[in-house]
């Protein structure tokens, strides 16, 4: 039995070199690319197979769903890890990873080969690539212009039985919501309907509470009665502006809306499962992320003539969306950080980005946005338009994941859970954060 | 291998030529050599490994430290972090999820499981095989099962709503077992006890099974009922398996992080947040290092001080 | 299982309870085996089945799911796709039914592979590690024998999220970060405590009176390690050696926390796995049904020693 020995010892070894060897010959070129798995991002596989023929360098990706998206690459971007050249990262991160020296700054290569940040739409400028805000600091090139819209069922909107109901009960037409209270009267008549021997719901909804799911749905309540994250005139001071008697407003009508108009159990929802509730035809309407509604029209159950889209409706204090989006950095712990600035050269091309719409990304260049045909080109362009106008984001500090965490606890501890109420969830955010910013020493 | 073999022939022949005592201390390491030899490379191991973070862990403890900030000044804050743990709301909320959990899970598991083993024991036909096939779940990674198990409870599509539509007339789109705040406490509990029931089942059989045959045939002579042969007889005597199962089930779900993770992640809200997954938040989600680090060592204080007074409770019993 | 029947001798239980008791727990084993079997029909599932209501349990099997796991698809516009010269695989072809195209390979296969090589590099480890040391254990004098043993025990009973919080800064500083070196060891060090255990009790089993005979006809006690304890041990290696691998098959925790990508392992890979929008359930029924199937096997295998393995060697029949 000295083979037994002999043999184990071999296999160790082997193991051992296995496994101490790079994971892939670095004979050719590769790159890979970190994003979340989502529609647009195989969009991006497809898109990419024309940087990897112009250039020679081949293409990884590494895409991880929302859910876990900030933990895993946050994660990866603190372990130093060199595992992303190209990351898309969330809006939210950028202050971190400027601060931390995680991403490179672009500013100098973007001179240099004449890639203008005045090409770009200016909403996603600020919202994905500078940091601090308003500074011409940039560390990414705005990749994917995202905000939360809204989808419905047109056929259902258009049927003449429902239609007159409607208007005898509502004495007006049906008709997508321009105010929030309309789309809580649409959402409660739409509530326990049978459609074609279907029981359907009301409207869907953002509940998610591990990652940032309830957050991004709450705000388009919250910021449309008038909720907002700070004084504007003196920064971090938040009391009485985040937890103002109109923030109080904002968040008991996401209550109610939640208590009155969705599917019964959608309560740790986020994207995926608003798709499953819209495809399945369970819902009349639905929030969602205007990076699926190229997916959604193209679907063949709910999509084409059947679906419609409208931008977040005002509420009492306004008309304001909730920004998503990303824009596309290189990882300053890469080992290919020349190939991957070659990738965003080869990305902020107009002609890229035209292809980019077309395979279902939404660009954020003023070639494609400004485009006369943008607004016809496809069914929701002109929403997102409008919505990329009205666009608010969470904080993007440092703390942010800090800040978030808070967030959904409070606010899905009142919307979903039912414990206490919004004044007592609004007052317990302020505090929270404060103790966030205390800690940083920002006050 | 047939290099190392000539030597070993070459010495083998010269070993033959001498005395016992002295080829031993010639050619062969001492015992007390090789018995280090073997040790230490495993000592040495988990002292990497396991020892030194942990007292780095310790250190961190007393620390303001974050992951996420490399360039942040890292103060020393004495016991704060200590403090602020034990007066966390939301700690003592995760340790209330956490107890539900193992009491519930741990209650379910015994008496399924011994119910189950003394029914293999009965030993019908083929009942060797059937062992085998409950006792797969236990094998399976937990991870895995927390995930596939969120599409057994979809409201409308998955199995496990239809099985019990199917049982008791409630409609399977009405209720969430992950989504309903009062059900999810009840969803991880379910499927943990699918999982290891067969694990408690194991450990009872053996216990079962060790009981020797006399005992009974003496019972059987003294004419004591089945009923009373089962709480004097099979009872006590498997209570230190039992005990032992309880053990090991104890300390698993005291950690338990996987399966929950995949399945709620904690929710809705807090509500099945049980302490691995607020420890999980603390560290690598808020990347709080200093107090996570306080709270990881409250956590393993906590389960191996259960542990040495059970296994203390448990040797009392096993030597009665 | 079976050989333990013949050793003791209960009073026979009569034929009727037998019956009652056999059919009582083949309901509960099949009960037990619905939500694997489920899984298994999901993976044949086209994604529209899957998520029907109610559940169809006849259905018209396809490769979508397959597909779907070992591949990136698309949605793209049927002008588009006719753009496209015609597909070559199955799977391009399965897409394009519905309108979908194969952007590319997907990272299942790597992760696979992570799996495999982490959890055998660590097993073989683990096991040269826990023999050596079991041997020393059972047959030597070692001050403090039952602290040292104590103290490897103890090192199984700490949540793996408190050992990861400073296995991740050590990690970070060594850049054994996301390397299967790194997750080898980790999961050595881990299991080491399972083998040193267990193999310490198969090795106590075998009479020492063999090694002594072997030491009066001239051998080493290297030797005598290597001759007689080990092929006396084989089966209680292999033994050992299928729980370790199972445990690092299985294991979550410091996957998801340590790895991201290059050395990532199957199980935080699965929940990964999205299609269209939502989670591809058939793609990950197909990835839960590959994972499975070994474990399946080493079930099997295992049934004699399984016991043992669960409780540390604590219980031995």
């Amino acid at each position: 039995m000295d083979k037994l020995v002999a043999r184990i010892a071999a296999v160790a070894a082997a193991v051992m070199t296995l496994s101490l060897a790079p994971a892939a010959p670095a004979q050719t070129k590769q790159l890979t690319l970190c994003w979340a798995a989502w529609d647009p991002a195989n969009a991006l596989v497809e898109l990419s197979k024309d940087f990897t023929a112009k250039t020679g360098i081949a293409m990884k990706f590494e895409f991880v769903p929302w859910t876990s998206f900030a933990d895993r690459f946050l994660n990866e971007l603190n372990s130093k890890g060199k595992l992303c050249d190209l990351l898309i990262g969330d809006s939210q991160w950028i202050g971190g990873s400027a601060e931390n020296g995680h991403y490179l700054k672009l500013n100098d290569f973007f001179d240099k080969n004449g890639i203008s940040m005045k090409d770009f739409m200016p909403a996603t400028v600020l919202g994905y690539s500078e940091w601090p805000k308003n500074t011409p600091n940039y560390y990414a090139l705005p990749a994917m212009g995202d905000a939360v819209g809204w989808t419905y069922r047109k056929d259902w909107f258009s049927r003449p039985a429902i239609r007159k109901e409607f208007k005898e009960k509502h004495k007006r037409d049906l008709a997508p919501p321009k105010t929030l209270d309309e789309l809580k009267e649409i959402a409660q008549f739409f509530q326990g309907r049978v459609i074609d021997g279907k029981t359907v719901y009301g409207a869907y909804l953002y509940t998610e509470r591990g990652s940032e799911g309830i957050t991004m749905g709450v705000t388009n309540a919250l910021y449309n009665y008038g909720f907002a994250y700070e004084n504007p005139k003196k920064p971090y001071e938040m009391r009485g502006f985040v937890n103002s008697p109109d923030a109080v407003q904002g968040l008991e009508f996401y209550k109610a809306l939640y208590d009155c108009c969705t599917a019964p159990g959608l309560t740790n929802a986020y994207m995926q499962e608003g798709l499953d509730a819209f495809k399945s035809g369970q819902v009349a309407m639905q929030m969602n992320w205007f990076a699926f509604f190229p997916g959604l029209y193209k679907d063949p159950n709910v999509g084409g003539e059947k679906i419609g889209f409208f931008a977040n409706p005002a509420g009492p204090k306004g008309r304001f969306t909730q920004l998503g989006g990303q824009g596309i950095s290189v990882v300053s712990y890469s080992n290919h950080r020349d190939e991957a600035l070659q990738y965003i050269k080869w990305f902020a091309q107009p002609e890229a980005q035209k292809r980019w719409w077309a395979l279902g990304g939404y660009s954020c260049h003023k070639a494609v946005l400004n485009d006369p045909g943008f607004a016809k080109s496809a069914p929701f362009a002109q929403d997102f338009l409008t919505s990329m106008g009205m666009v608010k984001d969470f904080w993007a500090e440092p703390s942010y994941a800090q800040l978030l965490l808070a967030m959904q606890k409070r606010v899905h501890d009142f919307v979903v859970a039912g414990k206490g109420t919004a004044k007592e969830a609004l007052d317990a955010l302020v505090a929270d954060w404060e103790k966030v910013f205390k800690e940083d020493g920002k006050i | 291998m047939s290099e190392t073999t000539v030597p070993l022939t070459i010495a083998e022949h010269a070993a033959r030529a001498t005395p016992d005592a002295v080829a031993r201390q010639v050619r062969g390491l001492s015992d007390r050599a090789i018995a280090w030899l073997f040790i230490s490379p495993t000592i040495l191991l988990l002292l990497a490994i396991n020892i030194f973070p942990l007292v780095w862990t310790v250190r961190l403890s007393f620390t303001n430290f974050r992951a996420n900030r490399p360039n942040a000044k890292i103060l020393g804050v004495g016991i704060d972090n200590y403090v602020s743990v034990l007066t966390d709301p939301d700690v003592w909320a995760a340790m209330q999820s956490t107890a539900h959990f193992l009491f519930w899970t741990i209650l379910l598991q015994t008496a399924l499981g011994f119910a189950l083993a003394w029914l293999v024991d009965r030993r019908f036909k083929s009942h060797g095989f059937w062992t085998t096939v409950i006792l797969v779940p236990m094998m399976l990674s937990p991870a895995v099962v927390g995930n596939f198990w969120t599409f057994l409870y979809q409201p409308q599509i998955g199995l496990w709503n239809y099985a019990v539509q199917f049982l008791t007339g409630i409609p399977a789109a009405s209720f969430s077992m992950i989504g309903s705040v009062k059900l999810a406490r009840w969803a991880i509990v379910v499927v943990d006890t699918w999982m290891w029931t067969p694990y408690v089942m194991l450990i009872c059989l053996a216990g079962l099974r060790s009981i020797p045959g006399y005992i009974y045939e003496a019972a059987e002579v003294d004419r004591a009922s089945p009923w009373r042969q089962f709480w004097t007889i099979t009872v006590p005597m498997a209570l230190p398996f039992i005990m032992l199962a309880v053990l090991f089930r104890g300390i698993e779900n005291f950690k338990m992080f996987d399966m929950v993770n995949l399945l709620t992640n904690g929710g809705p809200g807090s509500t099945t947040e049980v302490a691995s997954i607020t420890l999980k938040r603390e560290a690598f989600e808020k990347w709080r290092t200093g107090y996570s680090s306080a709270f990881a060592i409250i956590l393993f204080v906590t389960v191996f001080g259960l542990a040495n007074i059970y296994v203390k409770a448990l040797n009392r019993v096993k030597s009665r | 299982m079976t050989s333990a029947i013949c050793a003791h001798s209960v009073v026979e239980p009569s034929g009727r309870s037998k019956s009652i008791a056999g059919s009582l727990v083949v309901v509960y084993a099949l009960l037990s085996m619905l939500p694997l079997f489920w899984i298994f029909l999901t993976a044949f599932k086209s994604p529209p089945d899957s998520i029907a209501y109610p559940p169809k349990v006849i259905f018209k099997p396809t490769m979508d799911g397959y597909c779907g796991l070992f591949s990136t698809i698309s949605r793209q516009t049927p002008e588009y796709i006719a753009s496209l010269p015609p597909p070559t695989s199955i799977c391009d072809k399965v897409a394009r039914a519905r309108n979908m195209v194969v952007a590319g390979p997907s990272n299942f296969l790597p992760r696979f592979v992570n799996s495999l090589v982490i959890a055998f590099g660590s097993t073989a480890l683990s096991v040269l590690l826990g023999v050596m040391a079991a041997y020393a254990f059972s047959r030597f004098r070692v001050p403090g024998k039952d602290d040292l043993l104590f103290f490897i025990l103890s090192t199984r009973m700490m949540p793996p999220i408190a050992v990861a919080i400073p296995v991740y800064l050590m990690y970070r500083w060594l850049g054994l970060s996301d390397t299967r070196s790194g997750m080898i060891l980790l999961y050595t060090a881990v299991n080491v405590s399972l083998s040193v255990w267990l193999l310490k009790g198969f090795i106590d089993e075998i009479p020492r009176e063999y090694e002594e005979a072997a030491l009066v006809d001239g051998y080493t006690r290297l030797q005598a390690f290597r001759k007689i304890v080990l092929p006396q041990a084989a089966t209680g290696i292999v033994a050992t050696a299928i729980f370790c691998l199972i445990f690092a098959w299985n294991e979550y925790a410091f996957a998801v926390l340590l790895t991201s990508g290059q050395a990532q392992t199957t199980p935080p890979f699965i929940p990964f796995i999205i299609g269209e929008g939502g989670q591809d359930w058939p793609a990950v029924a197909a990835a839960t049904t590959l994972f499975l199937v070994p474990i399946l096997g080493f079930t099997v295998l295992l049934r004699k020693n399984l016991l043992r393995g669960i409780t540390f060697g604590a219980v031995r029949k």
